[in-house]
């Protein structure tokens, strides 16, 4: 495991946001995290990504304990988080996106064509087809967006991918075009930690799956051990989708 | 490392060269500069003499060098409303401490620079730390330096403005570098013209090629996401607002050695002359796009229009009118530009 949570928790004033939540990722494995609106999915990640911090249980990073202070050292160690709104610059160009902060120098100036080369050839290794990275990031499609920070991210290094939602806004072709990404990532021996709640989205690549529920956990099960209507009932609560079903039936 | 073949991609049809070029923030400003050369100097021989171009460049240069900083900091995503009676402060600190407390003028100088940046630098905390609109932060320290400038004045010397520079120690020097002329083809030119022409090179690679520039353009577009990967946005903004600064040292050092005196209300109703010339070269209102070459060609627009005006005989009130009407056509302009640019395909 790269990393790991063991009965981790998080309160906000009277709230108990995420109570007792163990989980965690291997390097070339995908970790799904799967809930409804509310669930604790997004104060999950935010510990991961050093947003927030956790003020019970353990979290453990190559086995060790950490605490992360900011998302710049979770970063520094390879710990990247993509998030679905605020990934991007949409006037800029792709190569300005891509290198962002952490810009290539020569000498005082910006080595532009070292970054647009890169760029060029990152995407490329990644499978993502851009048709030319001068154009400004807002005339991409949603999915293309996600898959250029998530080339970003493995390019610096990143060895554990969180992914906010990647998929949540995307029409089904473009899903699939990030899926494909994400499955790449993992087969370039990165650890991935996907935040969805479509479990279709999510049977296909996962390899374990962390279900949530009202800030508590109801268990992380690996691929073999669950079937995707089993994981598609406890996602959606099945006693209540059953209750629902006899609600809405015609008189 | 697998590399996909380089296959065309039967997408990039749709993006020629016009588009290209079209997408392009400084496209709107150029045109608008050749229609407006061509117009007056078709009307007018004295316009396109080389005099006459003299004449025409040199308020384009000390409005250009203003809109070329005030078109980083708009890039950046801020305003600054201060800008035009601060270049008024700087002239009068330079003036008045030569004239009556016995300063040479390079020292008065450097304490104008000190005073300037020392602005430049409050408008940018106070805009960060507070994350209030520069728009209104700005405002008040225009407000706040037009009192200064004139109560100070009115206090020291009696009247409204302060004069006798040329008098002052090492005047002759500093008016040789910033306010003198230079003869190209036995047509003299101002010097300014040369500052303008060097501020503008320096703000352009600034913004197109070093990291800066990036996180110029990422703190504008979207403030959020950069500061998310690490881009240090409140330490870009206060440089930016200090780059406008020190623009507006720079002129104000220009106009009181060119004049040798300084009235009290100088340079006010100046700082939406600059955000106009910035505009019209192609800067967003709402930041993140823009370029400062094209905040160059706006002044240049200004200057031809300004003196274009007075060559061809007409009532000087016509150049509002004109410049009001650059300002709407080149706005439209930028919007379609936008709209091109954020349009998003699926």
């Amino acid at each position: 495991m790269i990393l790991e949570t063991r009965g981790i928790g998080k309160t906000f004033g009277s709230v108990l946001a995420l109570r007792e939540v163990s989980m965690g990722v291997a390097a070339g494995e995908v970790t799904c995290v799967l809930g409804d609106n509310g669930a604790g999915k997004s104060t999950l990640i935010k510990i991961l990504s050093g947003v927030h911090q956790h003020d019970a249980g353990t979290y453990l990073v190559d086995g060790r304990e950490v605490r992360f202070s900011s998302p710049r050292d979770a970063l520094d160690r390879g710990i990247a988080t993509v998030y679905q709104d605020l990934a991007m610059i949409p006037l800029m160009s792709v190569w300005r996106n891509f290198f962002l902060g952490s810009e290539p120098r020569k000498g005082l100036a910006f080595d532009v064509a070292k970054a647009r080369r890169v760029a060029r050839e990152e995407l490329r290794a990644m499978g993502i087809d851009i048709r030319d990275v001068d154009q400004p990031v807002g005339t991409l499609s949603g999915g293309e967006r996600q898959s250029v920070a998530i080339a970003r991210a493995v390019h610096f290094g990143a060895r554990v991918l969180i992914l906010d939602e990647p998929t949540s806004a995307l029409g089904v072709k473009q899903a699939g075009v990030v899926l494909r990404y994400i499955a790449r990532a993992r087969d370039r021996g990165l650890g991935v930690v996907f935040i969805t709640h479509n479990p279709h989205h999510a049977y296909p690549v996962g390899d374990r799956f962390l279900l949530l529920n009202r800030g508590t956990t109801l268990g992380q099960y690996a691929k073999q051990d669950i079937t995707p209507q089993e994981l598609t009932a406890l996602m959606a609560g099945g006693a209540e989708l059953e209750e629902l079903t006899h609600e809405l039936r015609r008189e | 490392m697998t590399t996909a073949p380089a296959r065309a991609d039967e997408r990039v049809v749709h993006v020629g060269l016009a588009r290209r070029l079209l997408i392009r923030p400084e496209l709107g400003a150029v045109v608008g500069l050749v229609a407006v050369f061509t117009f007056f100097a078709s009307q007018s021989p004295v316009f396109r003499s080389p005099a006459g171009i003299a004449n025409w460049l040199d308020p384009a240069a000390t409005l250009g060098i203003m809109a070329v900083a005030v078109a980083l900091l708009m890039i950046g995503g801020e305003f600054d409303l201060s800008a035009g009676v601060l270049t008024g402060t700087s002239g009068l600190i330079l003036v008045t401490l030569a004239t009556r407390f016995g300063f040479d003028v390079w020292s008065a100088m450097l304490v104008g620079l000190v005073v300037a940046l020392a602005v430049g630098f409050a408008n940018g905390l106070i805009v960060t730390r507070t994350r209030l609109p520069s728009f209104i932060v700005t405002l008040g320290t225009f407000l706040m330096l037009q009192g200064v400038n004139l109560g100070v004045t009115k206090a020291i010397t009696g009247t409204v403005q302060v004069s006798g520079l040329r008098r002052a120690e090492g005047y002759d020097g500093a008016a040789a570098i910033l306010a003198g002329t230079i003869e190209i083809g036995g047509t003299p030119f101002r010097v300014a013209i040369l500052w303008w022409i060097l501020v503008t090179a320096v703000a352009t690679w600034v913004l197109m090629r070093t990291r800066p520039g990036n996180w110029i353009f990422a703190v504008g577009g979207n403030e959020q996401a950069a500061r998310a990967v690490g881009v240090p946005a409140a330490r870009t903004k206060i440089a930016l607002f200090m780059t406008t600064a020190f623009a507006a040292w720079l002129v104000g050092s220009i106009l009181a050695l060119r004049y040798t005196s300084v009235q009290a209300n100088i340079g006010i109703g100046q700082e939406f002359i600059y955000i106009i010339a910035a505009v019209i070269g192609g800067c967003l209102l709402t930041g993140g796009y823009g370029s400062a070459i094209g905040a160059a060609f706006g002044a240049v627009i200004f200057g031809m229009a300004d003196k274009g005006i007075v060559f061809l005989g007409w009532d000087a009130d016509w150049f509002t009118f004109f410049l009001g009407a650059m300002l709407l056509l080149a706005t439209l302009a930028n919007r379609l530009v936008r709209r091109y640019a954020e349009e998003v395909k699926h």
